[in-house]
């Protein structure tokens, strides 16, 4: 551990916007993707007969 | 040397071994494969990126010159690793498809698309973010930039075009041949640092020298590339699963799998 505190950690010696701005837009991408999977999943299964 | 008569196929049984592998390129056999392995590959996926996150964000080292901004090396380079494995596995399989003519490779390449233009955005976006602490630009029209803003247009116009045609066979041909035109791009990103004179860096990591970065910021950065690894196989099995049910909705296997799917 090489912080002294969250608030330390959270500031990311200045560049919190950036590090934050890339790992943050990283996970939303990631979760947007398995959103639109899990849909586009379901809607196949429907249009091929499958009971919801 | 062939002589006439030799056939090249064995006809009859193939070598069990070979067998066993080359019944996973039929969509029936694939489907219950992609069903075991998707939970897998998202568990390996989660492991690994807690292991890399920790390491990237709590254990390695502030750097002396970037300070904080260089930990957004722990997304930037394994997704921009993945925008162009992901481009030349698209353009591999679409190939495969276009010679062989196998419905599930031409599959494949359609799966691979969307989750290489994810990593290629995110690659360019967390780019962005480190450029402009770094460089005091959020972008330059350097090679290296300018080669993966392209790589970004041939994920997009590879999936517009086969959206644009309605007939899927059809819209598989075309789409390889763009994929496999589009192939030349991957290595001008690659050595853009090499051939040109650019303001992006050289690379950290290579095969023909020892990597010039701390030890704990290079593991970290490996752990976070496999789980991301882990992460994009199981989002194209995903997709390539929607697309195998989307097309073989009619055939009588596709509604027994639906039957007895739990």
């Amino acid at each position: 551990m090489i912080w002294d505190s969250w608030t330390d950690f959270i500031g990311m010696g200045g560049y919190a916007l950036y590090v934050w701005g890339s790992f943050a837009v990283a996970v939303l991408a990631v979760g947007g993707e398995q959103g639109a999977l899990a849909l586009r999943r379901r809607a196949a299964l429907r249009a091929a007969g499958a009971r919801p | 040397m062939l002589s006439i008569g030799t056939p090249i196929t064995t006809g009859g049984q193939p070598q069990p071994r070979v067998a066993r592998w080359l019944r996973f390129a039929s969509p029936q056999a694939f489907l219950p494969l992609a069903d075991r392995l998707i939970p897998w590959l998202h568990a390996i996926a989660l492991v690994l990126a807690a292991a890399g996150l920790y390491i990237g964000l709590f254990a390695a080292p502030t750097d002396h010159q970037q300070g904080d901004s260089y930990r957004i090396i722990f997304v930037h380079v394994p997704a921009a690793w993945l925008s162009m494995v992901i481009y030349m596995a698209m353009a591999f399989w679409a190939g495969v498809g276009l010679v062989l003519n196998t419905r599930l490779s031409a599959m494949m390449a359609s799966a691979l698309a969307p989750t290489g233009a994810l990593f290629t955005f995110l690659a360019l976006w967390t780019g962005a973010l480190w450029g402009k602490p770094t460089w005091g630009a959020w972008w330059v029209w350097d090679a290296r930039l300018t080669s993966e803003l392209i790589l970004l247009f041939l994920y997009i116009g590879f999936m517009a075009l086969q959206a644009a045609i309605s007939d899927p066979r059809r819209a598989d041909r075309a789409g390889a041949v763009l994929a496999l035109v589009g192939v030349v791009n991957v290595p001008i990103i690659y050595f853009s640092v090499q051939w040109w004179n650019t303001l992006h860096q050289g690379s950290s990591v290579s095969l023909r020298s020892a990597p010039t970065m701390a030890a704990l910021m290079l593991q970290g950065m490996l752990i976070m590339a496999l789980a991301l690894w882990a992460y994009a196989g199981a989002a194209v099995l995903q997709r390539l699963r929607a697309i195998v049910l989307e097309r073989e909705r009619h055939t009588e296997w596709i509604q027994r799998y639906i039957t007895e799917r739990k």
